[in-house]
């Protein structure tokens, strides 16, 4: 059985790291496969996404549907085909 | 003989003024009295504040704060719709309570020509019964998030950058705060500002207007405030869409468990060095002053120049860089850079921020590199101010 097709939102300030795409198309059965593979496709998104250590930055946050993950599984949170998961990033500008 | 003993809370003139309000079931006579009541800070007098400002004046907010130290530039015309060209030059409060002044006398106005710092911010929040912000850079909104907190203040935030914006009502007496949503700023340098980044004209007015909206709701009771939800709005798409916003049940300030009971250094908590303090780190890379540069390039000894910011930024502004190739795809393009090992490379962006990472990593390749101190605005200040600014 083939992964769930899982779609990514790409927020402005990363979208240069995309080719300029604000959705990716990405396959993942949690969300740290659905991450591991939009750094796969765009490598230069892993060191604004993870720490060194591989952690996932602190100001990066991850929505799966409406829901931050942080208050669901976390990275391990399961994704169902045409979940939309977003990245929510801290913006400053007024 | 007067027959009731207290003063009514609206003159004739503000119930003929405020007519479309009072006649909104919802609102009416009582709303219009709330507002008339209520006190607002507006943290910052820019691209939100503008619009919030404005609308919040004419909607008879009855006491409104304004913190703002800047003076009006041509650059903020394009969005900041508080002001005109003929206030170009004029402190910014100067130019702001004369228009909210004259779109409603019956509003007071405050000012606070200052920089919103640990020092003085709860003294001046304290005052408010809303807060809503609309500052331009991270240490300032966890300033205002943990004094909004911890004098119980609710916060209207909003944030804009490029095409986009966030909507959300912190610190009420039950909801969330900014650090429930991002515990941590990004590390300076990785989120640009929006003078390098850019900003659609139209979205502060958009996300603005947002923001006066949720203070209106919160002073009068109407609706249901986005306290516990963000709005993300995307102008490009014209996509809105809220996203849950959880209390953190271990957050460092609004939780039962908080350990932070008072303000903290909020430029050190963002990463940014003490200008006092940095001059002489060993960790700093080293700088060429723009005055040095020039003298080198008169003396017919111009070192390599790197520009490291994007290319549309080039067509604005140039110093005649040997180079361009923006910071995020210096390392993926190393093998184009033309710069020499063997002679001194000078990298600059807008403003030196970007230039000091660019920096930091040539030398790690060997190269005998340097950062333009203050970047192009230095150069246009300095050496040649027909180099425009932005």
């Amino acid at each position: 059985m083939s992964s769930p097709t899982i779609t990514i939102e790409i927020p402005t300030p990363l979208r240069s790291f995309t080719d300029d795409q604000a959705t990716v198309e990405v396959e993942g059965a949690t969300v740290d496969e659905a991450l591991d593979d939009l750094v796969a496709r765009y490598p230069d998104l892993k060191s604004n996404l993870y720490t060194e250590d591989g952690e996932l930055r602190q100001f990066v946050n991850i929505y799966a549907g409406d829901d931050d993950i942080r208050y669901l599984d976390g990275t391990d949170t399961a994704l169902e085909d045409g979940t939309a998961l977003s990245i929510v990033p801290s913006i400053a500008g007024g | 003989m007067s027959t009731t003993t207290a003063e009514p809370v609206l003159s004739t003139d503000e119930l003929r003024r405020y007519n479309r309000h009072l006649t909104l079931p919802e609102f009416g006579r009582e709303g219009q009295e709330k507002l008339k009541q209520a006190s607002v800070l507006l943290v910052g007098a820019g691209g939100l504040g503008s619009p919030a400002a404005t609308y919040l004046a004419a909607a008879g907010i009855g006491h409104i704060g304004l913190v703002d130290f800047d003076t009006v530039e041509a650059s903020n015309l394009q969005r900041q719709i508080l002001y005109g060209t003929s206030d170009i030059g004029r402190p910014k409060l100067d130019a702001a309570e004369e228009r909210l002044r004259d779109l409603n006398p019956h509003v007071d106005i405050t000012r606070h020509e200052v920089r919103l710092s640990s020092e003085n911010a709860l003294d001046i929040i304290d005052r408010y019964d809303v807060v809503a912000d609309g500052t331009d850079n991270f240490p300032t909104r966890y300033l205002v998030n943990d004094a909004c907190v911890l004098t119980g203040t609710p916060n209207v935030y909003a944030s804009i950058f490029r095409f986009e914006g966030q909507v959300s009502v912190f610190a009420t007496e039950d909801g969330p705060c900014y650090r429930c949503l991002y515990e941590e700023p990004p590390p300076p340098g990785l989120v640009p500002s929006c003078a390098e980044g850019g900003v659609l004209g139209v979205l502060p007015g958009l996300v603005g207007t947002l923001q006066a909206t949720e203070v209106i709701k919160l002073i009068t009771g109407m609706g249901d405030p986005l306290i516990g939800r963000l709005l993300m709005v995307d102008a490009l798409r014209m996509n809105f869409r809220t996203l849950t916003v959880q209390k953190n049940p271990d957050c460092v300030i609004c939780s039962d468990n908080a350990t932070q009971t008072e303000l903290i250094d909020y430029e050190a908590f963002c990463g940014i060095p003490d200008p006092d303090e940095s001059t002489d780190d060993d960790m700093a890379v080293p700088e060429t002053t723009v005055q040095q540069l020039k003298d080198a390039r008169d003396n017919g000894d111009a070192p390599f120049l790197l520009d490291v910011r994007k290319p549309h930024e080039a067509d604005i502004a140039s110093i005649d860089a040997d180079q361009l190739i923006p910071v995020d795809e210096l390392a993926s393009r190393l093998d184009e850079l033309k710069a020499p090992k063997d002679k001194p490379v000078v990298i600059h962006c807008r403003s030196g921020a970007r230039s000091e990472r660019a920096t930091e990593f040539l030398r790690q390749q060997g190269y005998d590199a340097s950062n333009l101190k203050g970047g192009i605005l230095a150069w246009s200040e300095e050496i040649d101010d027909s180099v425009p600014t932005y």
